[in-house]
């Protein structure tokens, strides 16, 4: 660690080449706070808008036309409005109204600015994977929907043993682009004080000046946690391969 | 009223059905018995295969009644997972799950449907799959097998629920000429074994050799019906003849 430190610090004494995070224990904990952040954000809001994507795809397919039109305005909502402006909409607006009373007697937000971020971000790319797991959906063949019906399976049970794991292997390409952008797009957190990379990295940089090495180092940051995601995605995809199976 | 064996097992009763304004089935009857192997033979789009959609509630009808077990099955109260228990059916075009094994295919809605235990289940469908000769093929995912194959492993997921009525809707008609024997073969078996079969085929030297009765449909209603030698032999309505002496 003394050596590595001494690396930085020589970089920076002969080199002219700031990476305070490289040898400030202060700035590398709040760095490292903030790409521990930056996964939860993204791991939660994959998580939640998933769920989010094949609950909404099921209820899309549903025989009652409210439940339809309902989700037809939730993916209107949010594919049609700026993922900032839903941000602030919910942090702002929503946020404001939620609140309960703390011990100190004072109103407290009931829900946390993390919490707002990873709800914000869910619906907006469960909106999109929505319709990514609805084109899935409409590659499933109808006489293989219609093979399990006539075995007994309910609409629900058709939908989460055939009718979903199919559609999932013909949405994946799509999947993998939506969540991809869910990833950058945490990056929006900012906005709301949520402490992720780009927060913690504008605060190092605001305290230190070292603006340039910061921007290399939160490139390369959000390059790694983009290739690791692929590579998960990747996995997904060849273990989700059908032997002698078209898609 | 209960059923009870000597009365039709499947009765079909007046039916009609339109898809909009094209009308299907023009009022048809006919009762099966237990054990019964029965095939419904005619040109394309006589309704044949709309008829036993119909009979396992796949289609709905707009008049008449179709009843298997003393159920009626067109009844907005019908307990649809009942009547799939009772009914199986196998189609043209296979349709087996793609993204599980043969083995999962059998075994998936024993499981899932009527939540039965998993030992037995696979106890049962290895012994299926070995009746309908695949044994070794347990593994294989249905893109693996053969249309042959794909179709035995279809026929023996539809066993796997125990039904007491089997449905074919022209199961070797996507089929190579030499692989339709080995479906028709393990057909042959399950009614030799007592099952009812209600098909329909364009096989008809299998109709002759196998079936109890022999229905001949044409333009939604049927034209002329008997036991296989009377009506392969001695048909007696022009239709019936002229369809006769083009596929015979």
């Amino acid at each position: 660690m003394e050596s590595f430190e001494a690396f930085f610090s020589w970089l920076y004494s002969d080199h002219g080449i700031n990476l305070t995070i490289g040898y400030d224990s202060y700035d590398r904990g709040r760095f490292l706070d903030g790409v521990w952040t930056t996964i939860k954000l993204s791991v939660l809001s994959i998580l939640f808008s998933l769920i989010i994507g094949a609950v909404g795809a099921w209820v899309q397919g549903s025989p009652l036309r409210i439940l339809r039109v309902f989700i037809g305005f939730f993916i209107a909502f949010f594919r049609n409005t700026p993922p900032l402006v839903q941000l602030y909409f919910f942090y702002f607006a929503v946020g404001t109204v939620l609140r309960v009373t703390g011990e100190n007697g004072l109103p407290q937000p009931l829900v946390s600015n993390f919490g707002w971020a990873v709800i914000s971000l869910s619906l907006f790319a469960g909106a999109l994977n929505v319709e990514i797991f609805r084109s899935g959906i409409e590659a499933v063949p109808k006489s293989t929907i219609e093979a399990s019906e006539a075995l007994g399976f309910n609409r629900l049970q058709t939908y989460a043993y055939i009718v979903l794991p199919l559609a999932v292997r013909v949405a994946l390409p799509s999947l993998g682009t939506n969540l991809v952008n869910l990833v950058k797009t945490t990056t929006l957190a900012y906005a709301i004080a949520v402490p992720e990379i780009l927060y913690a990295s504008a605060q190092i940089w605001s305290d230190e000046l070292n603006v340039r090495e910061m921007m290399n180092v939160l490139l390369l940051s959000y390059i790694g946690l983009v290739a690791i995601l692929v590579w998960v995605l990747h996995r997904w995809e060849k273990a989700l391969r059908i032997p002698g199976y078209g898609v | 009223m209960t059923w009870t064996p000597d009365q039709p097992i499947v009765s079909i009763h007046n039916v009609q059905k339109s898809f909009g304004a094209l009308e299907v089935l023009k009022g048809i009857s006919m009762d099966i018995m237990k054990g019964e192997v029965i095939c419904i033979i005619g040109p394309s789009g006589s309704g044949k295969s709309t008829l036993i959609r119909c009979i396992n509630a796949l289609n709905d009808i707009q008049g008449g009644s179709i009843t298997v077990e003393g159920q009626e099955v067109h009844d907005d109260n019908l307990d649809q997972l009942e009547l799939r228990k009772k009914v199986g059916m196998v189609f043209q075009q296979y349709n087996l799950f793609p993204h599980k094994t043969a083995l999962q295919n059998v075994m998936m809605a024993p499981l899932k449907v009527l939540k039965q235990n998993r030992a037995d289940v696979e106890q049962r469908a290895r012994a299926l799959l070995k009746k309908v000769r695949l044994e070794g093929k347990e593994n294989n995912y249905p893109g693996e097998l053969s249309g042959g194959q794909q179709q035995r492993v279809a026929i023996a997921r539809s066993l796997a629920m125990n039904p007491d009525v089997m449905l074919f809707d022209e199961v070797t008609a996507a089929l190579d000429p030499e692989t339709v024997k080995e479906v028709l073969v393990t057909i042959k078996d399950l009614a030799a074994e007592g099952m009812t079969c209600i098909l329909v085929t364009h096989e008809m030297g299998f109709a002759r050799e196998l079936a109890d009765h022999i229905y001949f449909t044409d333009k939604g209603v049927i034209v002329e019906h008997g036991p296989p030698a009377t009506f392969f032999d001695n048909a007696q309505d022009p239709r019936t003849r002229e369809f006769l002496s083009q596929v015979l």
